[in-house]
């Protein structure tokens, strides 16, 4: 395995050959999962410490479980607000984690570039579990193996994100990773929720539903948070459901082995209707599953395959 | 204060004059520019042969953050860095605490310039008081103190009204409004220029549209009250095209244009370095190159640094939470001679016009030009001088640029004031 990265700070910066990688060692991670002991000495006297900024349940108990399984001493770090509202300076605070040795940060924090930040200055490594509406890698790597593992390939693909793209790191990662394996994105929203010159990252862009979902393969529906109606992004929550929401009516018109995904946590009856989040199409709970293994990869790139 | 500087090549744009000559001070005052001058024995000489001998470098747009935040730069700090820099004047904006919104501000900070200043300080005062954008400050009192113009530098005035009142009311004083056009809501929360690399960073932008609806109301208020305006720190195609238009049109407008607008684009803020954030942002190659274009063509009448500065505490953050701006008493000089003059965008006598002439007549300072009688305020350049940025070294008590590293060939030499080397 030729992984070199301290770091994984997004999927911007990385070869297709260490996506590959890291998906490879996410489906032997998964075999663990399935075990009835799911414990490996693989991490033994490592310490992964989880440095949560904002609020997060899956992402921080995702990770927690990963580095468990992999048998490391996992330590959760929440931190509420920014650091200029704690009078610490995130670097004074990364120095203080630093002191204690662990293997691995994991950091979230709603200032975009606050992991590399950490990253520049800690010897151990980092890996971004969110930053801002930068990137979140770990998810755009676990919606990638749940393709893969359901389509059996990425190549050729035609992958369709749906919502505030504007404001998803999600999305961000996503449309690095997605377009380095040869996937077909295009984004779809109403024009306030797309970024600016969002085609120069290679993707198309649609502001119609039906037309952006005819030939999708996979569907990644993202949540629309409630405070978008403040911004002046969305006239309101109702009207982004009667427009942007799918139903299974709309999904008549779809592929028929289209795959529904959604990063979570899921707004019932906004983005998604309740049908379609529990219909056959849905892989939301393989998504979250993949997860754990995606970490548990990542984590054993960062901090064990250096030898022990 | 009696001095002969010989043999220099003398550029003052406003006489008409770029040749070697000498120029005879006496008194702390320039007496006579001439070919090969007779002084009088024992005068004291200065051989500049091979050097530019120019008026003195005026800064119309500073931070000296003294009173209230002395952490970060002090008038005596601010001052060095200025001489440092090639600069023999600065005018600093109102953004102190207290706010420099009514005379006893005004008159302290004459004070601490005249004891512990070394070039000279023009103070700009505040347009509304404490800088909120709803009062009038007491603009006649600060006038008669000493402040050169009028400005919230820092935040935009978003009541057109009252703009347009204070525009009104210093009509008498002679002293232009200057606008910090940034319109609040447009730009509210953004850290950086609207565009692919905002997209791709994640960062919130803001469009140009945020400048250029302001530049244009500003525009609009000038011509209803024919206030003279002067835009500072342009930064986009649109606002260069809507000032070249009024310009056109006999609007009294003037603007500047900072050192990192012309020489960096928003693709400095890949990395996330806190160093490239200011407001107005770093834009894209194209605003870069209307900038350029409109330097060279007059359109934009002036350089100024808008030298900012803020201590390593507030700059280290994440880069959202980090403090707007960049110093730059101590890099424009030798960069613009650099990157601009020796790279042949713009002549030295244009340069020239830009730092000290056409600053000294948009805040009608006595400034600006070599005639006879003139204060003796003269900044002298080596081109040849090969410079790194360091800013370890700055005389400044903050660090914040983005040039760290930067090389170049051209510096200023010496800077007198009044006659005077001033020794940063």
């Amino acid at each position: 395995m030729g992984w070199k990265r301290k770091d994984l700070l997004g999927m911007q910066d990385l070869e297709t050959t260490e996506i590959t990688d890291v998906l490879d060692t996410a489906v032997s991670m998964k075999e663990i999962a399935s075990r009835e002991i799911k414990k490996v000495p693989t991490l033994r006297g490592k310490t992964v410490v989880n440095l949560f900024y904002e609020a997060s349940t899956r992402t921080r108990t995702s990770f927690e479980i990963a580095g468990k399984w992999l048998s490391a001493d996992v330590i959760n770090f929440s931190a509420s607000g920014s650091s200029a509202e704690k009078g610490e300076s995130l670097l004074d605070t990364a120095k203080n984690i630093e002191a204690m040795s662990p293997d691995v940060v994991v950091v979230r924090h709603k200032a975009a570039g606050a992991p590399g930040l950490l990253a520049r200055n800690l010897r151990c490594g980092v890996v971004n579990a969110g930053d801002g509406l930068h990137e979140h890698p770990t998810q755009a790597l676990l919606d990638l193996m749940t393709i893969r593992e359901k389509k059996g390939h990425l190549e050729g693909l035609n992958v369709t994100i749906v919502g505030d793209i504007t404001h998803s790191r999600v999305a961000r990662s996503n449309i690095h990773g997605m377009r380095k394996m040869g996937i077909t994105v295009t984004v779809a929203g109403p024009p306030t929720l797309i970024p600016p010159q969002c085609q120069e990252l290679g993707v198309k862009v649609s502001h119609r539903l039906e037309e952006a979902i005819a030939h999708a393969d996979v569907i990644m529906m993202l949540r629309l948070q409630h405070e978008r109606m403040q911004g002046g992004f969305i006239p309101s929550i109702r009207e982004y459901s009667r427009v942007w929401g799918l139903t299974l009516t709309r999904l008549q018109h779809c592929r028929p082995d289209v795959l529904i995904m959604h990063p979570g946590p899921v707004n019932r009856g906004v983005e998604l209707s309740p049908e379609v989040a529990d219909s056959r199409y849905s892989v939301i709970l393989d998504q979250v599953s993949n997860g754990v293994a995606v970490r548990m990869a990542v984590l054993y790139l960062l901090a064990g395959s250096k030898g022990a | 204060m009696s001095l002969l500087i010989k043999h220099g090549r003398v550029i003052d744009p406003a006489g008409g004059v770029d040749a070697v000559q000498d120029v005879w001070i006496a008194d702390g005052r320039i007496h006579k520019v001439g070919k090969s001058l007779k002084a009088p024995a024992g005068i004291e000489t200065l051989d500049a042969t091979g050097k530019v001998v120019c008026p003195g470098f005026i800064d119309m747009h500073v931070h000296l953050r003294e009173p209230g935040f002395e952490y970060k730069e002090t008038i005596a700090s601010g001052t060095r860095a200025a001489a440092a820099g090639g600069f023999t004047a600065v005018a600093c904006m109102a953004n102190t605490f207290p706010v420099n919104d009514n005379r006893a501000v005004t008159d302290y900070i004459l004070a601490r310039a005249k004891v512990e200043g070394v070039v000279r300080v023009y103070p700009i005062g505040a347009v509304t008081r404490n800088l909120e954008g709803k009062q009038l400050a007491e603009l006649a009192e600060q006038a008669e103190a000493g402040c050169v113009a009028f400005s919230d530098d820092g935040q935009c005035v978003m009541n057109a009204e009252l703009y347009r009142r204070a525009m009104e009311y210093s009509l008498p004083f002679g002293t232009p409004i200057i606008s910090h056009a940034e319109d609040c809501d447009l730009a509210h929360g953004r850290a950086m220029n609207e565009g692919l690399v905002s997209t791709e960073l994640g960062l919130t932008g803001q469009p140009s549209a945020a400048e250029e609806v302001m530049v244009a109301r500003d525009i609009i208020l000038a011509e209803l009250t024919g206030a003279h305006l002067h835009v500072a720190h342009v930064s986009t195609a649109g606002a260069v095209r809507l000032v070249r238009e009024a310009k056109a049109r006999g609007v009294r407008v003037t603007t500047e244009v900072t050192p990192h607008h012309l020489l960096l684009t928003d693709e400095a803020v890949r990395g996330y370095d806190p160093n490239t954030k200011m407001a107005p942002p770093l834009r894209t190659k194209r605003d870069v190159e209307a900038c350029l274009e409109a330097l060279a063509d007059g359109t934009i009448d002036c350089i100024a640094t808008d030298h900012a500065p803020h201590a390593l505490s507030e700059k280290e953050d994440e880069f959202a939470e980090a403090a707007n701006g960049v110093v730059g008493l101590e890099t424009a000089v030798p960069l613009l001679l650099d990157r601009l003059v020796r790279s042949g965008v713009v002549d030295l006598p244009t340069l020239v016009t830009r730092l000290s002439t056409a600053p000294a007549r948009v805040l009608n300072l006595p400034g600006g030009s070599l005639a006879p009688g003139a204060a003796a305020d003269i900044t002298i350049l080596d081109l040849e001088r090969p410079w790194t940025v360091e800013p370890s070294a700055f005389r400044s008590r903050s660090r914040n640029t983005p040039f760290a590293g930067f090389t170049g060939t051209g510096a200023p030499w010496m800077t007198l004031v009044g006659g005077a080397t001033v020794t940063p």
